[in-house]
């Protein structure tokens, strides 16, 4: 996983709330196989009307989704995480997350901060006034900019530091991997192997 | 060495022991523990995003040589040397084929004599052994705790952290003793405590607890019976179930393709005999069924918990006290086109499904085989038996059950989980209602619409004959009348 302080990029305003992960990822995209390419699935109830957000223009390219409340209820599926992250988003920002998203997104590098309401809807006036600006993300400091505005966001200080260390689950384990491999060394010789094939 | 167990501990249950024995590191200030996990199981569903997530992040399977699959869910149970059909289940497959390769995994593929359904593959090549962890991306994984493992299933993305890690970061369960006392009738399996266990404890029962079945009657069963019961410990919500291993386990591991020999041997025999609960230890609840009451066994409803004595009536759910329950039992009635009050025997299927990870292995076949002999299913009724692994289906061939199987009018096919979820083109067409002697009963689960009483190979076989949900016991009523 990629180390994470700081992102700039471009913000789009998703005036929506209440979105759960079926219509991040609806059921269908479930049989695929593989853990990348979902960018096409991400909102695609949504993604057929030339209207949608995400279809503008001057939204192409972004790295930060900033959402009305509720984003990521629903299914555990963490399909919903893999599509934004495939989009191209790093950030998603809302007044308030799904659990199950949350800790999906803290585990998959996409940081999932929450901005209190009445700061979505400035970082929204701003950022429909002049569509395509740049915003900063600072996870290091815990605030978002965008033009002369400063907001702060709250993501709890485990998963910031996962994120700053760019650590996912396996990464974490893999930092006490000299004591996996003691445990191996201790472990008796009676214990069960799958190889060599053996014919019975 | 890890395993030892040391005098001045204070007296712990099974589970606990196997859990101690596999602290990496314990877990500081509420977090989880780090346990290492001895055998881990891999089939074509839950694995291909797991290794795409290695193969993204540039890593290795850690331990190959703890790690085994084989193709079961989605496999044709005919026909299974031409191409499968259905295009996600030969994407599945492929992939497993693919990953396997590019991981240097062991996987038996269907043909294979060793393919079949992971949980009968484990333990038919003596990979399952006492006291040792067990994972797979399958629920019903507590199939393995039958061996006094502690066995349970896991989401993808713990597959993927088992693959690169052979570790699972884990907080402790509680445990709970299921101690079944008494003998029981002939006419009597597993399959009917099991059902017993869950209907007295409800579907969510277990949920946090690893379940340790104990008392007589579960020592006297085989490990294949025990295997049923530790298979459905999930379907009362618990993360697993054990059996304390015994003479029984031991002469089962015995001899197997993969089981120790020599001095290890020896010492692994010495160090499984220490792992049953010590005199003393606590659980953390406790529940007595009576094996000498029990009889046979059979769900009315859609969850595996809506379940009475074969003998009993579908029950009226107005004398259901609890009012989710209640609601719970009108949907299932419906669903299920069953009105209270009528007698479970008279209600007749149009399917029997002998087969799935609860009842597939050899002795299951020769329960089901004794029953049927000589005899011819009845008219209409559609009976399909599938063998849980291609070596069980060659035993049962040996032993001519084959033989006894298609003279009675079945289907004999080659082994998966087949009608079990029904991934495959074995399902049931909607309305149809089916005995089956697999684990769940959920709405759909055997095909749309379909209708699903779980059953005993035992009742399976009675209900084939006379086409009514039936015992043993009224195949004998009926003999003594003639
Ligand atoms: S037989 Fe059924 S329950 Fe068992 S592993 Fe296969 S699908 Fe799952």
């Amino acid at each position: 996983m990629q180390k994470f302080e700081k992102v700039t990029g471009i913000a789009v305003p998703f005036r929506r709330s209440n979105v759960d992960t079926d219509q991040i990822i609806p059921a269908v995209y479930l049989k695929r196989v593989t853990k990348t390419g979902f960018e096409d699935a991400l909102f695609a109830g949504w993604r057929q009307d030339p209207e949608f957000v995400l279809n503008r223009p001057e939204y192409q390219g972004a790295r930060i989704l900033i959402t009305g409340p509720d984003f990521g209820t629903g299914s555990s599926r963490e399909h919903a995480v893999w599509a934004l992250r495939d989009f191209g988003f790093d950030v998603v920002l809302s007044p308030r997350f799904g659990d199950i998203f949350r800790g999906n997104s803290g585990k998959q590098g996409l940081l999932a901060g929450e901005v209190a309401e009445p700061d979505v809807e400035a970082l929204w006036a701003i950022i429909e006034a002049q569509p395509g600006i740049e915003l900063t993300v600072d996870l290091v400091e815990r605030k978002v900019t965008a033009g002369s505005l400063s907001v702060p966001f709250e993501i709890d200080d485990y998963t910031r530091w996962r994120l700053i260390e760019g650590l996912d689950d396996i990464g974490l384990t893999l930092r006490d991997a000299d004591r996996i491999d003691r445990f191996e060394q201790t472990r008796e010789s009676w214990r069960p192997r799958t190889l060599p094939v053996k014919q019975s | 060495m890890n395993a030892n167990t040391s005098d001045t501990l204070p007296p712990r249950t099974l589970a606990e022991k196997v859990w101690d024995a596999h602290l990496v590191s314990k877990g500081e200030n509420g977090e989880p523990d780090l346990i290492y996990i001895d055998l881990h199981l891999v089939h074509e569903v839950t694995s291909p995003q797991a290794f795409d997530g290695l193969r993204m992040a540039g890593r290795p399977v850690r331990r190959p040589d703890l790690t085994i699959a084989t193709e079961d869910h989605n496999t044709p149970t005919i026909g299974i040397d031409k191409p499968i059909a259905d295009l996600t289940s030969r994407t599945q497959i492929e992939t497993l084929r693919r990953n396997c390769a590019e991981f240097g995994v062991r996987l038996h593929s269907l043909g294979d004599i060793e393919q079949g359904i992971v949980h009968v593959v484990g333990p038919q090549l003596g990979l399952t052994q006492p006291g040792i962890t067990v994972v797979c991306g399958d629920s019903h994984t507590s199939t393995h705790g039958a061996f006094g493992a502690m066995a349970f299933g896991i989401g993808t993305s713990e597959v993927e952290h088992v693959l690169a890690t052979q570790t699972l970061p884990l907080k402790p369960f509680k445990t709970m003793a299921i101690t079944v006392e008494g003998t029981l009738r002939p006419g009597v399996t597993a399959k009917d405590i099991i059902l017993a266990v869950i209907a007295k404890i409800g579907t969510g029962g277990g949920q946090g607890y690893v379940l340790e079945y104990r008392g007589s009657a579960i020592r006297a069963l085989s490990m294949d019976g025990r295997m049923t019961i530790c298979n459905m410990s999930i379907e009362a919500g618990a993360r697993a179930g054990m059996v304390a291993p015994d003479h029984t386990t031991f002469d089962y591991v015995k001899g197997r393709a993969h089981a120790p020999e020599g001095q290890d041997w020896d010492d692994a025999v010495a160090y499984w005999r220490t792992l049953a609960t010590d005199d003393g230890a606590t659980f953390d609840a406790e529940v007595f069924i009576d094996a000498d009451a029990l009889e046979p066994f059979v769900t009315w409803g859609t969850n595996p918990g809506q379940g009475v004595s074969l003998s009993d009536t579908v029950p009226n759910p107005v004398e259901i006290e609890d009012p989710h329950e209640r609601a719970a039992a009108e949907r299932a009635l419906e669903y299920m086109d069953l009105a209270a009050g009528t007698p479970l025997k008279d209600i007749a299927v149009d399917a029997v499904f002998m087969g799935s990870c609860t009842n597939s292995r050899i002795e299951d076949l020769r329960a089901f085989a004794s029953v049927i002999q000589g005899k011819k299913k009845a008219d209409g009724v559609r009976v399909m038996v599938v063998p849980g692994s291609a070596r069980v289906r060659i035993e049962a061939e040996a032993e001519g059950l084959d033989k006894i199987i298609t003279d009675f009018g079945a289907e004999w096919r080659f082994a998966g989980c087949s009608m079990c979820l029904g991934m495959n083109p074995d399902q049931l067409a909607p309305g149809e209602r089916c005995a089956s002697t697999s684990n769940r009963n959920f709405e759909g689960r055997q095909g749309k619409g379909g209708r699903t009483h779980l059953v005993s190979p035992l009742v399976a076989a009675a209900t084939a004959i006379r086409g009514t949900l039936s015992s043993p016991w009224d195949l004998q009523i009926e003999g003594e009348a003639r």
